[in-house]
């Protein structure tokens, strides 16, 4: 097999798997929420439910694909592009396993970095293109804890960098083979998360859709399959974010006994899982609460982990 | 934050408690009998229709789903012509049983009301009348009331005098 | 004014005055059954006490009646007192002991003052236990229900039925706690008026019997404000439509005219509305052999338009019972010189003599409000009962002016009616009736004449001459005549406020021209004398003022028989007129016959629509809006209640289409009422202050309409949901400020434009205290309705010369004199079944001694040849009227079968079976 058929087949392979998870997981988050929430979930449809996918996925695509008159409607069409292209790029810099990944690039972590900021212009632009109050204060609120939360982000990695000494993502999972960098990095890691789920817009963090106050914020005039792109985008996001915790803190595909791949696998299932069940218990901020989270604690976590990270190895090195 | 985790805790927890969820079509739910459902028009002991047709229900109604005609039969006894409830509009807020004064409208615990057309969900008298006295037995409007009606002339109904004696000069 | 402290609180009231209609006016709500702003107080319901104190120290007051006591500078009163409270919700209780478990099936339900009472007074629970006293109901004919149990005996009925409109067939009965209100046996109430027992009784013991057959509560009905079309006073109603049919009339106060009553014609006729015989589609045929066939709005005009256009030569004929723009439009369609009014030649000229006389004269025409107030009355041939029943009404009470001076003079206050009928006895104020025949007003007149209308007019003028040497003396004048006349001059001169009243019921233009002298004569020796005509039609005056030539000129156009050739016409637009009513049979059949195309504009079918080629559906009054001019002059306007299904539309808007689909050069058409009326204002003398008589369409109030329906209508998602499950979007009303809906101005409107009285916690009509300045007056904002025609000042005017000769017996002939009936004479009312019940059926009325001659007794057959068209025979039962004088024969002429009889008239009256004697 030629290295080019390789490194296609690792694309599609990896964009079809991630599609599909992505697609299945708006299954797997429903039913997790149900699990948690005393009840069943979608059980209806197919075995366990699990065609409920293809319905809504039927469902999507039959909508009425309505572009609103009074809309920006270049950028409206646009917006829900680019937060699936930036996010899925991304995904080229994660190490599944060793022989499965897209491009093993240097600078790895900075790209996957650089896409999840580009993520923001989509959600913005949907916003604000859709020419609606709701969609404009979603916009709005996008913009601000975005560029708040991935200040903190990108600093809060830099543990991770300069333990592993390596802007790489494969040699940052081979730094851990001895330790979880969860350990070394807790402040880090903890960090991470917070501005992790802030930057998927998970909740408790989506206070650009809120739909108890701004209908359906940024997306409030999207339908159809422009509608499915977020959404896809969203849950893209989600099993991004939690394939960098893994690489980042958990050992990426290290493990005893399994092969490399299952060992990803499971743990960024069970990181997704973890993300679900923030969903089901945590209640939604208020925005000044949010922004005060991201610039009064959470900023001056990731100066401290960074300095104490950096005096240890100064240390350590020296 | 602790608080946070705590309640993460929790919730993680109740993955082991039994589901609350009724399957509905394999598995009926028990609706208690003041269930405000399907909505139907009762007879009085006697067997006969009690709505006097006093548009108190289509008053009291808030998306003015009810309308009705009153008519009289020959001996003075009032009832609907035509009483047609618009379920595609009714909300189930009880208020026209609350209104009835003569307990004839009546809602019951029956809800399985799903139509494809929404014209089936307007019912007139034919399909909302029925043969018992629902949920109250025993009242009879007309036998309180001082209005005559067949079989029932004035001074005959509930705590009544015989009618005055016009014509007696006794003080 | 005067100052009084209502729970410690001044205000000013009106001194003298009682303290109930004092504090409702200033809008406390005090409960009260027995008052009643027209009928007085008697004091004996004691629902309206109230504490009085002597002073600013008095704590502890006394109860006292409200409505007994008046208002005094400087009184202490209150209404909130604990004790004065406690006193009226122990009065509502007493009254609801015996009151039954009705509400549900009673008609008063949601519109009773007793049911607003009991809220207002908190009595919320029953805690009588023992047995309820009952009755035995009474069919009091079909108008008006009876349901004896729900009495509380505030005798509020007797005393409008009695006192008020001189009723004498129904009286409270029995003793005790077993007082009946009813009539001596089962039967239909005498009274004209009997309807308004349903307004004045509190709860339901009298309701609208025809209401019954197809009820509706009162905040299910749509309305409107409106003007009754059944005679020509123009009394202001309050339509109910549900359902798409229109179910009843109830009064709609107007200080100036109605006041707070209405009368039977005026408020059962409405039902033709509903009628079998309304027109709802186009209909045309092409041969006079075939049956008319239904056609659509479409073809219908687009035929019109084609015959418009072909050259055809047309003429319009008008009608005194369609409104103002109605006439308008048609005379725009056809041009003024070939628009005729719809009225004989005969009405044409009595409406034009009082027209003028109203006009040019210095005698007023009185409001009926007016005609209360006036102290002194001469009616000169009027049967006002039957022509004009509320100016009877209003006659009743004026006979009360002067013996109420008596009543001043001893200190008791007006209202006080019981002490005041009581002070002043059997006197009452002088009322003169000079009639054809008998009259139901008789029975207060202060003397009575009986002639001929000649006899009348010859009375008037010996009247007029009495009063003034320089009126023109009247030749001949038996010594009885000339004493009367003296007398009724006497009386006239003696009063503040004299009244002449006068109208068409003898058809007689020296009867109107004598009573117009009597007025002139009164004017110019200074008196402020009045003059007031009953016209037959809603329209009457309106339509007159529009002018056109007289139906027989038009008719002779057609038949090319007219004098002068000016015109030629073989097509004419008939509008809203039944042409049967108002000519003579033979000569509408001939008209009829010789025209080429006959096209008829009206709502209901009758002998000429049967006979047209073309027919086009109008609204009635429930469904178009238009204005009226009542015979006071005063110009008002009707607003549309509901929309009719099918073509209908109004007149106005078929000649708008006539004129559009002709081509006819007109720059811009009428989209809306507002501008035919402007046009109408704009084109006719004398008609400009239409513009003023309501708001326009453009009218808003905070940016909103006015609802037509209350903010409580129900039904709305459901009433239509059996003919499709989506609710219609409400019809949009580019004619009125009115809305077909529940949304709009939640507050008062203007009086022109109110369509209900609701006022928070009186939900029964009583709700009108709230709509007035002051309880009993005008309403708030002013009385509706705009004044067309006012007097020239005194002296202008010479007196009319043309005094007729002395009646004289013909032998073998018969003087054919006019008898008026109230129901059954109207062409409109007596398609109402209520009515058509009560409706006099046709007979020949002749003098005792005449009849005698004859050999005729009451029930007899009878038959009637006119002189001017022996070929007619008419075979009446013949009824005995001893007021009539001998030689003169009475007809009831407007019933159906003997309608378009033009009397007076010479005539041969035979037993049937009989020779002709020679």
């Amino acid at each position: 097999m030629s290295e080019l058929a390789l490194a296609w087949s690792n694309v599609i392979l990896i964009l079809a798997v991630v599609f599909s998870f992505a697609a299945l997981l708006s299954w797997i988050e429903r039913r997790l929420l149900g699990v948690w929430q005393d009840r069943y979930g979608p059980n209806r449809v197919g075995p366990f439910g699990l065609l409920q996918i293809a319905a809504d996925a039927i469902k999507l695509l039959s909508k009425e694909d309505w572009v609103p008159p009074f809309s920006e409607k270049a950028l409206f069409v646009l917006a829900p592009v680019i937060i699936a292209v930036t996010t899925l790029l991304a995904f080229a810099v994660v190490p599944v396993a060793p022989g499965i990944g897209v491009v093993d690039l240097n600078i790895g972590l900075l790209f996957f970095l650089a896409m999840s900021s580009l993520g923001v212009y989509s959600i913005v632009l949907g916003g604000w293109a859709s020419n609606n109050k709701y969609s404009l204060l979603g916009g709005f609120r996008a913009a601000a804890q975005m560029l708040s939360y991935e200040v903190f982000m990108g600093l809060s990695l830099m543990g991770v960098v300069m333990l592993a000494g390596s802007f790489n993502l494969r040699d940052i999972v081979a730094a851990q083979e001895d330790l979880w960098f969860c350990i070394p990095q807790i402040l880090g890691f903890i960090t991470f998360t917070v501005a992790g789920i802030a930057e998927a817009r998970r909740l408790p963090f989506d206070l650009p859709e809120a739909e108890n106050e701004l209908v359906a914020g940024f997306h409030t005039e999207y339908s159809s399959m422009k509608f499915g792109l977020f959404f896809i985008g969203e849950y893209v996001g989600v099993i991004l974010i939690s394939a960098m915790m893994v690489t980042l803190f958990f050992g990426g595909w290290l493990g005893p006994l399994l092969p490399p791949l299952m060992w990803f696998l499971l743990k960024t299932f069970i990181v997704i899982g973890f993300f679900i069940l923030l969903r089901a218990s945590l209640p939604r901020p208020r925005y000044d609460q949010l922004m005060a989270y991201a610039w009064k604690v959470m900023l001056p976590l990731t100066l401290v982990n960074l300095l104490v990270t950096g005096a240890i190895v100064l240390a350590w090195k020296s | 934050m602790w608080n946070s985790l705590k309640t993460m805790w929790t919730i993680f927890l109740h993955m082991f408690r039994r589901r609350v969820t009724i399957q509905y079509p394999d598995e009926k739910p028990v609706i208690p009998p003041r269930w405000r459902g399907r909505i139907i028009l009762s007879r009085d002991p006697d067997g006969e229709e009690r709505c006097v047709a006093c548009y108190l229900c289509a008053a009291a109604c808030p998306v003015d789903c009810i309308a009705l005609q009153a008519t009289e039969d020959e001996y003075g006894r009032r009832y609907p012509s035509f009483f047609r409830i618009n379920f595609s509009r009714c909300i189930f807020c009880g208020y026209c049983e609350e209104a009835c004064p003569t307990d004839a409208i009546q809602l019951t615990p029956d809800f399985e009301m799903g139509e494809y057309d929404r014209k089936n969900l307007v019912y007139e008298k034919e399909d909302l009348l029925i043969d018992g006295t629902g949920k109250y037995p025993g009242y009879n409007f007309y036998r309180v009331a001082g209005l005559a009606i067949k079989g029932k002339d004035k001074g005959d109904a509930q705590d009544e005098a015989p009618p005055v004696d016009l014509h007696r000069l006794l003080p | 004014m005067a100052t009084i402290h209502i729970d410690n609180r001044p205000y000013p009231v009106k001194e003298g005055e009682n303290l109930l209609q004092q504090c409702l006016s200033l809008g406390f709500n005090l409960p009260y059954f027995c008052w009643h702003p027209a009928l007085g107080s008697v004091g004996a319901c004691r629902q309206c006490a109230i504490k009085q104190f002597k002073n600013e120290e008095d704590k502890h007051g006394k109860i006292v009646m409200a409505c007994m006591t008046p208002a005094t500078d400087g009184a202490r009163i209150s209404i909130e007192d604990p004790e004065a409270r406690e006193f009226r919700a122990s009065i509502i209780e007493w009254l609801m002991i015996n009151h039954p478990h009705d509400c549900p099936v009673c008609d008063e339900g949601g519109e009773c003052h007793l049911q607003d009472m009991t809220v207002m007074t908190g009595h919320t629970y029953r805690r009588y236990r023992g047995r309820k006293r009952t009755f035995h109901n009474q069919n009091l004919g079909p108008l008006v229900n009876h349901e004896m149990n729900r009495c509380i005996q505030c005798y509020r009925c007797t005393r409008f039925y009695r006192d008020y409109a001189g009723g004498r067939d129904f009286d409270a009965l029995v003793l005790r706690n077993e007082v009946y209100f009813g009539r001596h046996q089962d039967g239909t109430l005498e009274s004209e008026f009997s309807g308004n027992l349903v307004e004045v009784c509190p709860t339901g013991v009298f309701t609208d019997k025809s209401l019954k057959q197809h009820y509706t509560r009162k905040w299910d009905f749509q309305t409107a404000p409106s003007v009754c079309v059944h005679c020509g006073l123009g009394c202001n109603t309050i339509p109910g439509e549900r359902y798409g049919t229109l179910r009843r009339i109830h009064n709609r106060f107007n200080g100036a005219v109605n006041g707070y009553f209405l009368c039977d014609r005026g408020r059962y006729g409405y039902d033709f509305v509903n009628s079998e015989r309304r027109i709802r589609r186009p209909a045309l045929r092409n041969n006079r052999s075939e049956p008319l066939q239904p056609i659509s709005k479409g073809e219908a005009v687009q035929f019109l338009a084609e015959l418009l256009a072909n050259g055809t030569r047309i003429i319009g004929i008008g009608s005194p019972r369609a409104s103002i723009e109605a006439n308008f439009a048609l005379r725009t369609l056809v041009g003024p010189e070939r628009f005729y009014a719809g009225v004989s030649e005969q009405d044409g000229r009595l409406l034009a003599s009082m027209l003028d006389i109203l006009g040019q004269g210095p005698a007023r025409s009185p409001s009926l409000h007016e005609v209360e107030l006036a102290d002194a009355v001469l009616v000169l041939g009027e049967d006002v009962t039957n022509t004009a029943p509320l100016l009877a009404l209003a006659l009743r009470q004026s006979i009360r002016r002067q013996p109420q001076k008596m009543a001043e003079k001893m200190h008791i206050p007006h209202w006080n009616d019981h002490a005041v009928r009581a002070a002043v006895q059997q006197e009452q104020g002088p009322l003169f009736i000079a009639a054809i025949a008998d009259t139901k007003l008789d029975d207060v007149a202060t003397e009575m004449f009986r002639g001929v209308p000649d006899d009348l007019a010859r009375l008037g003028f010996a009247v007029a001459h009495a009063i003034d040497p320089r009126a023109p003396p009247v030749s001949d004048l038996p010594d009885t005549m000339r004493t009367l006349a003296d007398t009724i001059a006497k009386a006239l001169k003696a009063a503040g406020r004299p009244l002449v009243v006068s109208g068409m019921g003898c058809a007689n233009v020296a009867v109107i021209e004598a009573a117009a002298s009597v007025a002139w004569a009164l004017c110019n020796t200074g008196h402020a004398a009045e003059l007031c005509f009953a016209v037959p039609e809603c329209n009457s005056l309106g339509a007159a003022m529009i002018g056109g030539a007289h139906l027989e000129l038009a008719f002779e156009t057609v038949l090319g028989t007219a004098a002068y050739t000016g015109i030629a016409a073989d097509t004419v637009i008939i509008l809203e007129n039944d042409l049967y009513h108002r000519a003579d049979a033979a000569a509408v059949d001939r008209f009829l016959a010789a025209a080429r195309n006959v096209v008829v504009i009206d709502h209901i079918s009758h002998a000429t629509s049967a006979r047209a080629d073309v027919v086009l559906p109008a609204g009635t009054f429930a469904e178009t809006d238009g204005t009226l001019v009542n015979n006071e002059g005063r110009a008002q306007r009707f607003f549309q209640v509901f929309v009719p299904q099918g073509d209908i539309q109004e007149s106005w808007r078929w000649a708008q289409d006539l004129i559009t689909a002709a081509g006819a050069d007109k720059d811009d058409p009428w989209l809306n009422l507002d501008q035919v009326t402007a046009a109408c204002a704009a084109s006719i003398p004398g008609l400009q202050p239409i513009l003023r008589a309501a708001p326009t369409a453009n009218f808003r109030i905070g940016g909103q309409k006015v609802p037509r329906q209350p903010h409580r209508y129900s039904g709305r998602t459901a009433m239509l949901a059996n003919i499709d499950v989506h609710e219609p979007e409400p019809p949009e009303d580019p004619d009125a400020p009115l809305s077909f809906s529940m949304e709009g101005y939640p507050n008062h409107p203007p009086p022109a434009l109110n369509p209900r009285f609701w006022a928070p916690g009186w939900n029964s009509v009583q709700a009108l205290n709230k709509f007035q300045d002051e309880v009993g007056g005008a309403l708030t904002g002013g009385d509706p309705g705009v004044r067309l025609i006012e007097p020239l000042p005194a002296g202008k005017v010479g007196y009319f010369t043309n005094i007729p000769s002395a009646f004289e017996r013909r032998a073998g002939e018969w003087l054919v004199v006019p008898l008026r009936h109230i129901f059954g004479t109207e062409e409109l009312s007596a398609l109402a079944p209520a009515l058509a019940e009560l409706a006099a059926k046709p007979y020949l009325a002749l003098n005792p001694d005449d009849a005698a001659e004859l050999g005729l007794a009451t029930g007899d057959d009878s038959q009637l040849q006119l002189q001017r068209n022996p070929g007619q025979k008419y075979r009446l039962p013949v009824r005995l009227e001893p007021g009539l004088q001998r030689g003169s024969a009475g007809l009831p002429v407007g019933l159906p079968v003997l309608a378009g009889i033009a009397v007076p008239a010479w005539g041969k009256v035979t037993g049937v079976g009989q020779e002709t004697p020679s």
